[in-house]
């Protein structure tokens, strides 16, 4: 137990730490996640093919492709990406974007696919009438999607849009590989130099499974406040 | 673009293939009797033992898969009375740790998804079944079963795709499917997109044949 205390004797504080560094690239990843849907999903919802086209293709690769092939791809390219931008603006010094970054992007970019499906399949079953009626009332644009579309999607979405946070929260153990303190990570350090890997990893599991389930009870409650009055 | 890079990688790739679609089809056979007897488990009526069942398939649904693989491959193996018994022989190999821990896996989430496809089977079939005084068995084995089976196809295609996205962390524990050479190849040439490119088209032709293959089979199971 004593590996486990608080201090410079045991790991606590460290997974303590790395535990609040998990749910920080979850939050990222989960929003950055949300900007990639709300650039495809009126995309895929377009009437135009060839931007369906564009929108299905992100969401097929990335949800077809696993998650630390992602991940690898902007861990080693991620840098050299930017760099070749920057070089475009005349910029030459090397750059290099931290891991916490590249994280949260590459896994932001995978759930950014499922919240694209979640907020499609949301908005496909919302009643056409809602549509109409805007229109008929003339609604400007901005009331329209805001105020109308936009509260009716939630309430649809938010069971599927937890899902999705679940994934993007295990997701982030996969960050790991690019040495990120995140919980996984800690613990293959701390598991290294005690050489007690079972003890370790157990406490991750257990990290994960408070994790998900305090999401769980957070995300209900946001679910019951959504779905007022019906 | 480097097409040099992308023809003398291919072959290597594709013979990774092979270690991927290996892991793949043990893992969904185990999977798939760990999912039905759990998931028979979680519909009997003695709380203690769906209790458990529950526990199972919430325990691995709740962790990440590669929580679950660092367990079984470097956790199991520190304890020393393991070490004096023949499970040794499996726990020391990474493939069949791999194999385990990705069984465990899926085993939990097929759990789930059978489970709902008994719940969903209307209770007059299964009457039907017993006023022909048909016996528990046979009434499970020729009606439960096939009808959930049928039930469960589109969500167990998922599972699949899911699980072949799970197979690549068998690269974690030193093994070389797909992904362990698309690392090993990034990392010593740096050129991450060609690599990309070949292993997430290798990845997503697999993807596409099981879509097919769960649809061909939808259609073929349709209720007449």
């Amino acid at each position: 137990m004593e590996l486990l205390s608080f201090g410079d004797n045991g790991w606590g504080d460290e997974l303590f730490v790395a535990t609040l560094m998990t749910i920080a690239v979850a939050i990222t990843a989960m929003l950055i996640g949300f900007l990639f849907a709300l650039i495809f999903t009126p995309l895929k919802l377009s009437k135009y093919k060839i931007l369906n086209l564009i929108a299905n293709f992100y969401t097929t690769v990335v949800r077809g492709v696993p998650e630390l092939l992602v991940i690898y791809l902007f861990f080693f390219g991620g840098s050299g990406a930017i760099m070749y931008v920057a070089q475009i603006f005349g910029y030459y010094d090397y750059i290099e974007i931290n891991a916490f970054l590249t994280g949260a992007i590459s896994i932001g970019i995978i759930s950014g696919a499922y919240s694209t499906e979640v907020f499609r399949g949301a908005i496909q079953s919302i009643d056409k009438g809602q549509f109409e009626a805007c229109h008929v009332l003339g609604l400007r644009k901005y009331i329209y999607f805001f105020k109308v579309i936009m509260p009716q999607m939630l309430r649809l979405a938010i069971p599927n849009l937890s899902n999705v946070w679940q994934i993007t929260l295990k997701d982030t153990s996969l960050i790991s590989v690019t040495g990120l303190v995140e919980i996984m990570r800690q613990s293959y350090i701390a598991a290294g130099s005690t050489r007690d890997p079972l003890l370790f990893y157990s406490v991750a599991a257990v990290l994960y499974l408070m994790l998900t389930y305090l999401s769980m009870k957070l995300i209900n409650r946001l679910e019951q406040n959504y779905s007022r009055g019906y | 673009m480097d097409l040099e890079l992308i023809m003398t990688s291919f072959p290597k790739l594709l013979s990774a293939t092979v270690v991927t679609l290996k892991l793949l089809s043990a893992s969904l056979f185990f999977g798939l009797f760990l999912g039905l007897f759990f998931a028979i488990l979680r519909l009997n009526k003695n709380r203690l033992v769906s209790g458990f069942a529950y526990g199972y398939s919430y325990l691995f649904r709740g962790t990440p898969l590669l929580v679950q693989i660092f367990i079984i491959y470097f956790g199991l193996g520190q304890i020393e009375y393991l070490r004096t018994t023949f499970l040794w022989v499996i726990l020391k190999e990474p493939y069949w740790c791999a194999i385990i821990a990705f069984s465990l896996n899926t085993g939990a989430y097929t759990s789930e998804i059978l489970r709902s496809a008994f719940e969903t089977i209307k209770p007059g079939i299964i009457e039907a079944g017993r006023s022909l005084g048909l016996n528990k068995i046979f009434i499970f084995t020729k009606i439960q079963i096939p009808i959930a089976i049928k039930q469960s196809l589109p969500a167990y295609g998922n599972e699949i795709i899911l699980m072949l996205k799970g197979t690549s962390l068998a690269s974690t524990v030193t093994l070389m499917d797909i992904t362990g050479v698309a690392k090993f190849i990034i990392s010593t040439t740096f050129r991450p997109v060609e690599v990309f490119i070949i292993a997430g088209s290798i990845y997503l032709f697999i993807t596409f044949l099981v879509h097919n293959l769960i649809k061909y089979l939808e259609k073929k199971y349709r209720y007449q």
